[in-house]
């Protein structure tokens, strides 16, 4: 079913076990978005130095696809350096933008290739976005 | 029930196929309706056979443009027990609760619309945005108090503060008719009676009611309603701003242009009769007379049978409902004072996900917050599914509902 392609087990482990989900204290900088048209939210704490997330740890509300993304993303993006992040957060970005056309790198995005199906339906891909324009968001003012 | 089978051919968006070649069950007429053939056709009509800018232009389609125009609002005047005058075509609802309140905004401060420092407001928790946010920021702007009926928990309107919340301060009282969340039906009465004691302006937001039961605004003891053509079979961009001639005659017009004018020098104005006083610019001409043919389409099947109809879904609707465990109807469980909107929450699922689900099986349902966030964050809710019915709707869309959500839940592994 069609529907299998946007739910994938993988997502819907995370959705249900998010991991860094609960936000730790002592960060350098937190940040909220939302998506206005359906009411998820996503608070997000960063801390970077040296050039390397050192610790990124979010709270919110939301739908499966949204939440799992937002796990999946802390997973990929904790220990990092800034340069690397921004190349995973560039591919799942592309992915999200790809109409169903690509599997995404697995090298680069690893489970979250899981994400592919989402981009056949427009409407959920403001929802896979949710965290990583927060992550994207936090890490360029931290980084400015 | 009374029968309304007969009337679903003539939506012919009913009968094409969706998402996994399910046929369209379409339950989000809450958010707009579909349109019947005889709708589409009249406004196609207009463009093939009549169109002209109305009110001017010495042609004979001009003439004619001018009549199905003048025409479609004394049906449309008519549909709501108005008078023609009082009837005004905007392009939403959405702009007639602006239209006014931008009019007491602009207001000289010696007129009885003009809204001050120290004057009160009042909206309720349960207001979509298009009713809520035009007075937040009238409040804004002229240091006005917004004042706000809350929400019960079962879902009804809390009028135990009554007294407190309409008081000698209040100059608007701004209500929905019925919510478009909740389903709940506004209990008038108390409220205009109220009201009226302190000499407040009564605006109600009927976007929910006049599509669906039969309203008519000389039994209603209000002063201002609104109402969209497409939640009403019509056609999008059509809305209806109704006010008592004498007050609307005491206003001032908010948009200014051609056609709302009586007279024009370089530095002065004065204004037309009604209704064009408040209809500036080439009106949407082929809307109001699409929204016409929806007028005589809906005297057509009866708004008596139309409601006995959608209380019989609903009254479905709310059992099935009840009967599965995990959900949750948000919004009275009671048949009385409700209209044919059912909210809900699945334990476990997100109601984006439920839509997803119910998408891929042809359901076609609202989820989210609404435009009603307000009231989300009150009920501590993200969001919720919503089926909402009109009259093409019938018991074996609700059986489809009703067994789709019990698929949910298997689908995405709820515990129950």
């Amino acid at each position: 079913m069609e529907l299998d392609s946007l739910y994938q087990a993988v997502i819907l482990d995370h959705y249900r076990k998010p991991h860094h989900k609960g936000l730790q204290s002592g960060f350098d900088i937190q940040v909220k978005h939302n998506n206005p048209s359906c009411g998820d939210e996503v608070t997000l704490n960063l801390s970077i130095s040296d050039g390397v997330i050192k610790a990124i740890s979010w709270d919110g509300v939301g739908c499966s696809i949204s939440m799992a993304s937002a796990s999946m993303m802390s997973d990929l993006l904790l220990d990092q350096s800034y340069e690397d992040a921004n190349q995973i957060l560039a591919e799942f970005v592309e992915l999200m933008q790809s109409k169903g056309q690509s599997q995404g790198n697995e090298a680069l995005l690893d489970d979250a290739v899981a994400f592919a199906g989402v981009s056949k339906f427009p409407a959920r891909i403001k929802c896979a976005l949710l965290g990583w324009m927060a992550y994207k968001d936090a890490s360029s003012q931290l980084m400015a | 029930m009374v029968d309304l089978s007969q009337y679903k051919k003539d939506f012919p968006i009913l009968s094409r196929t969706v998402r996994g070649g399910n046929p369209l069950v379409y339950l989000d007429s809450g958010a707009t309706s579909q349109k019947p053939e005889q709708v589409i056709s009249a406004e196609g009509d207009f463009y093939r056979k009549h169109n002209a800018a109305v009110h001017r232009g010495a042609h004979l389609l001009a003439e004619e443009a001018s009549a199905a125009y003048e025409s479609a609002r004394e049906n449309v005047a008519t549909f709501i027990g108005a008078k023609a005058a009082e009837t005004i075509f905007t392009k939403s609802a959405t702009e007639s609760i602006n239209a006014i309140a931008y009019s007491f905004g602009n207001s000289d401060s010696s007129s009885k619309f003009s809204i001050k420092a120290g004057d009160e407001i009042v909206v309720s928790e349960m207001e979509h945005h298009a009713n809520l946010i035009p007075w937040q920021q009238l409040a804004k702007r002229t240091g006005a108090k917004l004042r706000w009926f809350e929400v019960t928990p079962e879902g009804r309107l809390d009028l135990s503060k009554l007294s407190d919340v309409i008081n000698a301060k209040t100059k608007i009282v701004a209500i929905t008719h019925q919510s478009n969340v909740l389903g709940s039906i506004t209990p008038l009465k108390p409220i205009t009676a109220a009201a009226r004691a302190v000499g407040a302006l009564i605006v109600l937001d009927a976007c929910q009611s006049v599509p669906h039961f039969k309203v008519d605004v000389k039994e209603l003891d209000v002063d201002f309603i609104m109402f969209s053509g497409h939640k009403m079979l019509g056609p999008t961009g059509v809305g209806i701003l109704w006010g008592r001639e004498t007050l609307l005659n005491e206003m001032s017009p908010f948009l200014f242009g051609g056609s709302m004018i009586d007279s024009v020098t370089m530095t002065e104005a004065t204004w037309a009769q009604l209704p064009q006083k408040f209809e500036a610019g080439v009106p949407n001409m082929a809307q109001a007379v699409g929204l016409s043919a929806a007028v005589d389409y809906l005297n057509k099947v009866g708004m008596k049978n139309l409601h006995e109809h959608e209380i019989a879904l609903t009254k479905q609707m709310l059992d099935g409902l009840s009967q599965i465990q995990g959900v949750n109807i948000i919004g009275p469980v009671e048949i009385k004072d409700r209209g044919g909107v059912v909210s809900f929450t699945i334990d476990g699922v997100h109601p984006h996900d439920v839509g997803q689900y119910l998408d891929q099986h042809g359901i076609a349902v609202r989820t989210g917050h609404h435009c009603a966030w307000p009231l989300m964050r009150k009920l501590n809710l993200v969001g919720t599914t919503r089926a909402s019915f009109h009259l093409y709707n019938n018991a074996d869309d609700v059986i489809k509902l009703l067994d789709s959500v019990s698929e949910v839940q298997a689908y995405f592994k709820v515990k129950i």
